[in-house]
């Protein structure tokens, strides 16, 4: 309620003092009014963890949280002159020169994970107030790449979500990612509603994006483009629900490699010339057991009234290196070490520029210790439970110290620990032998011990394992778990993939198995790849709910956040979405043999002819009596005789 | 004769009972020589699944059966097993009740030629006693009930088996001289499986042959029963197409069942030609030889019935081989029911040239064929061309088989009009010859 008030109050005196100001900047105004309202937000905890510090005044001392270090750093004498401190540097005299539309937030979270492993994830948020669609031309880009905003404008985008990942994310090594992806490539579009031929638009978007990415998203054709009926709903604002307008694809196959990653890093307003985007050097980064990079492109809310809407980019990296091949088993961890490169600035562009380290089981220091030491802490609610950050801030030079360069160091104390089980994991595999039929197993775990939750689980399955619905069976704890809706699609020959989705209730502390059993196709000999005996993939099984919340979530998603925990919305406070990608699969399917096409159609084709021919010889022909011929003498002598006109012999 | 006759019927149900009930079910119903993507039960029951569901059984490319098939289960799904037995229990009875009617016209033909004295006198052994065929029907019946492929599609429970009992239905029909139910299940035949369509000029000469209206194009009385009985034909098969129609709203069906039996897109192995051929296709070939295939089923319909304007049921035997062996997804139901029509020709066994080779070829092929299918598909250590060997070398002894009796009857008509001691002019024994 006092926060309320406050941001109320705040609003009101804002347009009181500003409202001399012209009627194109008030939408700014409003803004930065809810900047403010964040940052007095927030001191309601501050002040909460305060007391819970407060027997500890040592600690006390060097740590401080970042809202109250928000607040009180800029030492304000009002609250006009506090909203426009943390409007960052750009916006530093509103007055003199109106604020640009667009903003740029960068970000690092480390997080030390209880195998010895780390997990680094970079988020870049672009935001821009524009409106591609209402006709008028975009031609004037700032931060917002050109490239991306052409995309939008030209192919009627609402929304784009693209991912390219090498390597699979272990959620029971490493708990879950903040964005999670599938391995390989994939692609999700929401089209306005405007778009006529969806098919024909998503075919030339695929192709321009391939061209951007340098990835085979060329491949994506209609026999592994699925609509999705309640798995992918939007993540920006606008509430579609008709899925035709939802194309979405992966490619399990597809091979991420540094031409992926350099036309994804020049997407960026600083390149990889300044801020954290100089740690990004591919042959650490691809020297790692996992690498996730994706763009996201959604409208999101200029404010809490959502009366208007941006663009908002997100470009997110996410790495896992190992222990063992990186560290060379030594528990110690640095920047240098993870990516052979320090920081010395943020991005000039950039409004904010931070990394948080994950410090919450490590409240005492008594897992690892940091180096240097922040006086910075942060919490976040993010996937279901609340974290707690050191934060590293870059736009403000002392970070760096006096060496001008920041090389954070993570030292293990001890290997003990343990990791919080994620409440929803799945796993999968191929069941079966031999070449002919199998059967897919999907194991869904419900890890809450007295809370059921529904997931919606989607299964896309290429053409080529023809799946029997009739074979589908349900199962928890030894019972049959009927799912409560069904979405089939079958599959057409080379035409389309079979889709299935379905919503199953997971008991609370159970597994969940899905089976379906499927049939191996013959196909033709140029539709194999160049390795058939490799095997073919499918791309990973999607699984998306709403997880009950131990913690209350954050249901107000304009407010301030660190952008890691911010990407998908939350609309209730008692649970939070999450989405989990399965192992794509690898199917053998029987082969011909590739090296004797003539060799068929010669020996197929005689068998053919001794059909018909024996049948033409029998009907055309009758029968005779056999007369012996004659010799061969006589028939010459027969010739000669016909020359000379004499009868024959 | 119908002490036997319920005896074997019992003996066949038993029989496929008792599989029913063993192990071997869940084998036999996944071989691709039992179960072709068109008559696989597997995938009548998916089809139900997704009528189940809500979704078009056309709508994806698993079910390929006709509207009145998934209809019919649609009320007999419980009754699968009992509704296959009938099938094979309804074919047999008809071949049966065929093969009588046939032998008595055929006896009743052969006595007004010996009163016209018209076969040569060497020929007495030639001459059918009716001794000798009086347990052909019998056999007739044994030989569909109890072929081990019958018996496999049976347990199967391949829609073949239903192809045949309509088939052998229209068969019945057409021998009794029933011009309407001939054109009824003719057109049933062929809306199950296009092919059957081959069937109607044999009908049509045996119909004729019966209602003494000569087959000469140039009478008007030919003209006219042909009309009628195309107009039957084409009637009937407008009303079950537009009954399909209706029970489903939409003519999804015809792509699904007809253009899939057309274009061979299921390259799914079975003991045809299709399947590996079109696997090894060159693109740019591929619907030229599609074109050539399935004209190849069609081509022989014309100069058989002109060859064997005489012999109807000789040439239904001939089109039954002829599709059995060319379609585009044969099973090993198909083989069974022209193998049923062999006691018919018993007597044409003193002419058959290589009847031992190619029995041996097929028995050894029907055993080849687990076989190399475990080596390819299970075991690893043999490759597609192993089974496809064994599917050229099956279908090449099915194309003698059938050849040999094709010869086999043109030589004793032959005889039968010249002799069946020639002498050639000199006197000596003279050989006969193809020219």
């Amino acid at each position: 309620m006092a926060t309320y008030r406050c941001s109320y109050s705040a609003v009101l005196l804002i347009l009181f003092s500003l409202s001399a100001f012209a009627v194109a900047d008030s939408q700014e105004t409003t803004v930065s009014g809810e900047h403010n309202a964040a940052a007095v937000d927030n001191p309601q905890t501050a002040t909460e963890t305060a007391g819970q510090t407060a027997e500890k005044p040592a600690e006390k001392e060097e740590r401080r949280w970042e809202a109250t270090d928000v607040n009180t750093g800029a030492t304000p004498d009002d609250a006009a002159t506090d909203k426009q401190d943390t409007n960052g540097p750009e916006t530093m005299d509103p007055l003199s020169a109106p604020r640009p539309k667009d903003d740029f937030q960068e970000e690092l979270v480390i997080r030390p994970l209880h195998c010895g492993d780390i997990y680094a994830s970079f988020q870049f948020r672009t935001l821009w107030e524009t409106d591609f669609m209402t006709g008028n031309k975009v031609s004037h880009y700032r931060l917002f790449p050109k490239s991306l905003g052409q995309v939008i404008s030209k192919f009627s985008v609402r929304e784009m979500h693209i991912s390219f990942t090498q390597g699979y994310w272990r959620t029971m090594q490493w708990g879950q990612p903040f964005l999670p992806s599938p391995p390989g490539a994939e692609l999700w579009v929401w089209f306005q509603d405007t778009v006529t031929d969806v098919d024909g638009t998503w075919k030339e978007l695929t192709n321009v994006l391939s061209g951007i990415f340098c990835a085979s998203l060329n491949f994506i054709d209609s026999t592994n483009t699925v609509q999705p009926s309640a798995s992918f709903k939007p993540l920006g604002i606008g509430n579609v629900t008709d899925h035709r307008f939802l194309r979405y694809a992966t490619l399990p196959r597809e091979i991420v490699c540094t031409e992926n990653l350099t036309p994804w890093k020049k997407l960026l307003p600083c390149g990889s010339k300044a801020g954290l985007a100089v740690l990004m050097k591919s042959e650490k980064l691809f020297h790692s057991s996992f690498l996730s990079q994706s763009v996201h492109i959604r409208p999101v809310c200029q404010d809490w009234q959502c009366k208007s809407t941006s663009w908002e980019l997100r470009q997110t990296l996410n790495v896992v290196f190992d222990l063992h091949t990186s560290a060379q088993g030594k528990r110690e961890w640095s920047l240098f070490k993870m990516f052979s490169r320090t920081l010395t600035e943020a991005c000039p562009l950039a409004s904010s520029s931070k990394i948080y380290i994950d410090v919450t089981d490590n409240s005492q220091g008594e897992l690892f210790e940091v180096s240097p030491a922040t006086p910075l802490l942060s919490q976040a609610v993010v996937l279901g439970d609340r974290r707690t950050f050191s934060v590293y801030d870059l736009t403000n030079q002392i970070t760096f110290g006096t060496t001008r360069s920041l090389n954070m160091l993570i030292r293990w104390k001890s290997t003990e620990g343990d990791m919080l089980r994620p409440l929803l994991h799945a796993e999968r595999y191929v069941a079966g032998y031999g070449l002919q039929t199998g059967e897919i197993h999907t194991l869904m775990y419900n890890n809450h011990p007295y809370r059921s939750f529904p997931v919606l689980l989607l299964e896309s399955v290429p053409w080529y394992l023809r799946l029997y619905i009739h074979t589908l069976t349900v199962t928890s704890k030894g019972k049959d778990n009927t799912p409560s809706y069904i979405h089939y699609e079958p599959s057409k020959d080379r035409l389309r993939p079979h889709l299935l989705e379905m919503l199953v209730q997971l008991p609370p502390n159970s597994v969940t198995e899905v089976t379906v059993q499927f049939e191996r196709a013959l196909l033709k000999w140029t539709e194999y790849t160049p390795d058939p005996n490799h095997g073919f993939y499918v791309g990973s099984s999607v699984i998306s709910s709403l997880v009950p919340s131990i913690v209350a979530m954050d249901t107000n998603s304009t407010q301030e956040r660190p952008l890691f925990s911010s990407f998908f919305p939350s609309k209730e406070e008692s649970s939070y979405f999450m989405r989990v990608y399965t192992e794509p699969l690898l199917v053998n399917l029987p082969t011909p043999d590739f090296s004797m096409p003539y060799n068929v159609i010669c020996l197929t084709c005689t068998v053919v002819a001794v059909g018909y021919g024996s049948l033409y010889n029998l009907l055309t022909r009758s029968f005779q009596i056999e007369e012996p011929s004659p010799g061969l003498a006589k028939r010459l002598a027969n010739i000669i005789r016909r020359m000379r006109g004499v009868p024959p012999l | 004769m119908a002490a036997p006759l319920t005896l074997l019927l019992i003996v066949a149900v038993t029989i496929r009972a008792a599989l029913y009930r063993s192990s071997l079910v869940d084998i036999i119903s996944e071989r691709v020589e039992v179960v072709s993507p068109l008559t696989a039960w597997k995938r009548v029951v998916e089809g139900l699944a997704l009528l189940d569901l809500g979704v078009s059984p056309y709508a994806g490319d698993v079910f390929h059966e006709t509207p009145l098939i998934i209809y019919l289960f649609h009320f007999v799904i419980d009754y699968a097993e009992i509704t296959f037995m009938l099938a094979d229990v309804i074919t047999a009875v008809a071949l049966y009740m065929s093969a009588q009617e046939y032998n008595k016209q055929v006896f009743r033909k052969q006595r007004f030629a010996l009163e016209a004295d018209r076969y040569p006198m060497d020929c007495i052994e030639l001459i059918r006693s009716p001794k000798e065929m009086y347990y052909i029907p019998l056999k007739v019946a044994m030989f569909y009930l109890l072929n081990p492929f019958t018996i496999l599609s049976c347990v199967a429970k391949a829609t073949c088996g239903l192809n045949n009992a309509v088939i052998s239905l229209f068969i019945l029909a057409t021998i009794k001289g029933n011009v309407l139910l001939s054109a009824i299940f003719l057109s049933l035949a062929t809306y199950q499986s296009i092919y059957p369509l081959t069937l109607c000029a044999s009908a049509l000469l045996y119909l004729m042959q019966r209602q003494y209206i000569p087959v000469n194009p140039r009478r008007a009385s030919f003209w006219w029963f042909v009309a009628q009985y195309a107009f039957m034909y084409l009637g009937s098969l407008f009303v079950i197409v537009g009954l399909s129609f209706f029970l489903l709203g939409s003519w999804d069906f015809l792509p699904s069942v007809y253009g899939f039996i057309l274009s061979v897109p299921d390259l799914t192995p079975n003991i045809g030609l299709f399947w590996y051929f079109f696997a090894e296709m060159f693109e740019h070939f591929r619907l030229f030889f599609l074109c050539v295939f399935q004209i190849n089923v069609f081509f022989y319909t014309i100069p058989l019935s002109v060859k064997l304007k005489e012999h109807p049921v000789f040439l239904i035997f001939m089109q039954l081989a002829v599709i059995s062996i060319f379609k585009s997804y044969p099973t090993v139901g198909d083989i069974a029911l022209y193998m049923a029509f062999l006691p018919l020709w018993n007597h044409l066994h003193r002419f058959l040239r290589n009847i031992f080779l190619v029995s041996c070829v097929l028995l050894s092929c029907s055993a080849l064929f687990p076989v190399l299918w475990h080596l390819w598909i299970y075991a690893g250590s043999a490759n597609s061309n192993f089974y496809y060997a064994i599917t050229l070398l099956f279908n090449v002894a099915q194309i003698l088989l059938v050849s040999d009796y094709f010869y086999a009857f043109l030589r004793r008509e032959h005889h039968l009009t010249y002799g069946l001691y020639l002498k050639r002019k000199d006197g000596s024994e003279a050989t006969l010859v193809l020219k």
